[in-house]
């Protein structure tokens, strides 16, 4: 096995080799996880915290767990409560978990980069959960693992990723992770939710949504949110979703198996109208839910191995402290 | 007291050439240049063929007095400066609180007094750089301000700006502007492109320094003033810029050292040295720039000094600080661009010493017999790695941490007076 990393901070610095172990890994674990008894003991006696600058249900319980299942011990630090709001630092925040070393650390935060900088100062494996705009890579992982899945493959497949580009750090992973895997993405969205420079990355580009669905395999929406609705990136909700909002009449451009994806939480009647959410035929969406913690498990059992072999080695030169 | 420079490379911005041959420094100021023999009772030093060039006069220089003397002092600043080759600071006026009335002006004066270089100040435009009052004009300008500028606050009240240009035109001083369009340009860290995507970083089009820059050059076309762009850091920029010199505005422009050395993709996983304002460019413009610096269209090299400590840079990227010093790295960066071939040393130093004195109407910047003796020998070739933290500035904000450099500052004389001596090379 070729998984080497010692922290997971973006989809760019994995191989095509380290992403399929990752994925090899969590259809184990999905396994796993259909079972009554759900636990292993990967993690046995690790300690897992989580720290989520932004407010996230869905992503912290899913880390939460995934560490519980691994048998480890989580905690979560609510960070808009905590220390944070008197002032300190990411960095003396960073420095004063360290000093209670934990094994695994899984950040969110509202600024690009700051889960990076934050990993320099600890000793710890670092878990990217979210960081502004850049990546989130275990949705990513996910999303992979969930269109592996569905379409027996991770390549030469058409994906076209629609909706609030510019903002997304969903959208970045998967553009990375799919490019790397040799797909062709197609983004689609309004040109002002469309960031500069992007068609460079690789991928086409489309303002035009029917264009764009056209015989693509996999259809991922992308959240748009609430504060960009009105007047500032578009004219209106609903001027939105007659041009962008995902609905049979669209989906029919798209292959006849296309799947459609969208990473939670949904705006029904923004970006996708219900009842394709509802539909079990194309709608992939509560898939997603469950290979997001069986990922999570995956990434963080291959992170532990890493670390543990670290510290062995360490132990061997005499260097561990 | 008289000094002999023996067997020096002279750099001559003037005359655009390099000739070799002796200077004689007397009562501060050159003497004579040539091939004469050293006068009696001189004290003499050997250049050893090395350069000597006109000190070099800094356009926009910060330095944390008032408010942030943690960050740099005079003190500290005018060393760094000597140990640069500096000779000439014009201080900004974007201190902790800004230098907008004669009183903090007088303060500053007298801080700055006992500085080993020579330190000019500037004012403030507006009240508070708030850009809403045009701040006591004629009264800074009595008080010693050389020339008036918000720094790179950029107002968007083009009334208040078209009545404080036509106060300052009266006066016949000098405006330093900031070209940028505030409303494009607002919570930019970077420039917009390929890069700023990909690492998901605010960005800001280059088109927005065309933008300020135009309704600058229209207000400088309506009033009459006399005005110098601080930063010219794009293509886009360039044609407006040759437009109002042709259609002979009394308009000039500089450039940092950074944005002539440096490109968007240096700030790399997020390196916060590398965030500075206007955001590094692409190398497109940068190339451009440089080419603009050879032909004479941007006048002016400097080091945009930007202090800043430490803990207003380990932040994330979008909440660090922006700025970089520069007071001791502007020679060894700007010799990457001669050992590059793309600008000559006289070129060089026509940007970095000539064109701002000339601007600020100063006798400085001049390697000819009369001019003062503000100089600076320095060898090109001589290579280093660069530790911060040797630094003499207080602030160790450099982007040319950890990089090879080559050229080293041997000496500098202010006024004749030697104010520094690298011993381990000269």
């Amino acid at each position: 096995m070729a998984f080497r990393p010692r922290h997971l901070l973006g989809i760019e610095h994995l191989s095509p080799e380290d992403i399929r172990t990752v994925l090899d890994l969590a259809e184990e674990y999905v396994d796993l996880n259909r079972r009554t008894v759900k636990k292993t003991d990967a993690l046995e006696g690790m300690t897992q915290i989580n720290m989520f600058f932004e407010n996230s249900t869905r992503t912290q319980a899913s880390f939460e767990l995934a560490g519980k299942r691994l048998g480890a011990d989580v905690m979560n630090m609510a960070m808009q409560t905590s220390s944070v709001k008197k002032g300190e630092t990411l960095i003396d925040t960073a420095l004063t978990l360290n000093a209670m070393h934990p094994d695994l650390l899984v950040v969110r935060h509202g600024s690009s980069g700051a889960v990076d900088l934050l990993a320099q100062k600890v000793e710890c494996a670092v878990i990217n959960a979210g960081d502004g705009k850049h990546e989130h890579p275990t949705q990513a992982l996910l999303d992979a693992l969930t269109i592996r899945r569905e379409k027996g493959r991770i390549q030469r497949l058409t994906v076209a990723i629609c909706g609030d580009v510019a903002h997304s750090r969903v959208a970045r992973s998967n553009l990375i992770l799919l490019g790397k895997m040799e797909n062709r993405v197609r983004l689609i969205a309004p040109p002002t939710l469309m960031p500069s420079g992007v068609a460079e990355f690789g991928c086409e580009v489309y303002d035009d949504m029917r264009e764009g669905l056209r015989d693509a395999d996999v259809v991922m929406m992308l959240r748009l949110q609430k504060e960009r609705m009105d007047g500032g990136f578009i004219p209106s909700e609903r001027e939105y979703f007659h041009r962008y909002g995902l609905d049979a009449e669209k989906l029919a451009y798209a292959k006849d198996d296309a799947i459609v994806m969208h990473p939670g939480p949904m705006n029904r009647g923004v970006e996708i109208d219900g009842t394709i959410a509802d539909d079990i035929n194309r709608s992939v969406i509560q898939e997603q839910v469950e290979m997001g913690v069986a990922v999570r498990m995956a990434v963080m059992d291959l992170l532990a191995r890493n670390l543990r072999a670290d510290r062995g080695r360490a132990l061997n030169e005499g260097t561990y402290v | 007291m008289t000094i002999f420079l023996q067997n020096a490379r002279l750099i001559d911005p003037e005359a655009l050439s390099e000739t070799t041959g002796n200077v004689v420094i007397d009562n501060g100021r050159i003497a004579a240049i040539g091939d004469m023999s050293a006068p009696a009772d001189a004290e003499v030093i050997d250049c050893g063929g090395k350069c000597l060039a006109p000190g070099i006069v800094d356009l926009g220089v910060k330095i944390g007095e008032p408010g942030e003397r943690h960050m740099e002092s005079f003190r500290s600043a005018a060393l760094a400066a000597a140990a640069g080759g500096v000779t000439t600071i014009v201080a900004r006026p974007d201190t902790a609180s800004a230098i907008d009335t004669p009183e903090t002006l007088e303060f500053v004066r007298r801080r700055a007094a006992d500085a080993p270089v020579r330190i000019l100040h500037m004012a403030a435009l507006t009240k508070g750089r708030d850009g809403q009052e045009m701040t006591e004009i004629g009264f800074l300008k009595d008080a010693g301000a050389v020339a008036f500028t918000d720094v790179a606050r950029v107002s968007d009240q083009t009334k208040v700006l078209q009545r404080a240009f036509t106060y300052a035109a009266s006066l016949g001083v000098l405006v330093i502007g900031h070209p940028q369009e505030p409303g494009l340009s607002k919570g930019a860290a970077v420039t917009s492109g390929k890069f700023a995507s990909l690492r998901g970083l605010p960005g800001v089009s280059p088109m927005a320094e065309r933008m300020g820059l135009e309704r600058d050059l229209a207000l400088v076309e309506m009033t009459g003033l006399a005005y110098h762009a601080d930063q010219i850091t794009t293509a886009k920029a360039l044609p407006a810029l040759k437009r109002a010199k042709e259609a002979g505005l009394d308009v000039t422009a500089g450039v940092s050292i950074h944005h002539l050395t440096l490109n968007a993709l240096d700030v790399g996983d997020y390196r916060t040295f590398f965030k500075l304002t206007p955001p590094l460019r692409d190398e497109e413009d940068r190339l451009a720039v440089i080419e603009a610096v050879a032909e004479g269209l941007i006048d002016v090299i400097c080091s945009m000094h930007t202090p800043a400590d430490e803990e207003s840079k380990r932040l994330p990227f979008e909440e660090a600080a922006s700025g970089a010093v520069g007071l001791e790295t502007i020679l060894p960066a700007a010799m990457r661009l001669y050992h590059s071939g793309q600008l000559s040393l006289p070129q060089l130093f026509r940007g970095l010493a000539l064109n701002p004195a000339k601007r600020l109407g100063l006798p400085q910047g001049r390697l000819a017999e009369g001019a003062p003796a503000d100089l600076v020998l320095f060898d090109p070739d001589a290579p280093f790695v660069l530790d911060r933290f040797k630094l003499r500035s207080k602030s160790k904000n450099t982007p040319f941490d950890t990089s090879r450099m080559e050229g080293k500052t041997l000496a500098t004389f202010v006024s004749g007076v030697q104010v520094y001596r690298n011993n381990n090379d000269l």
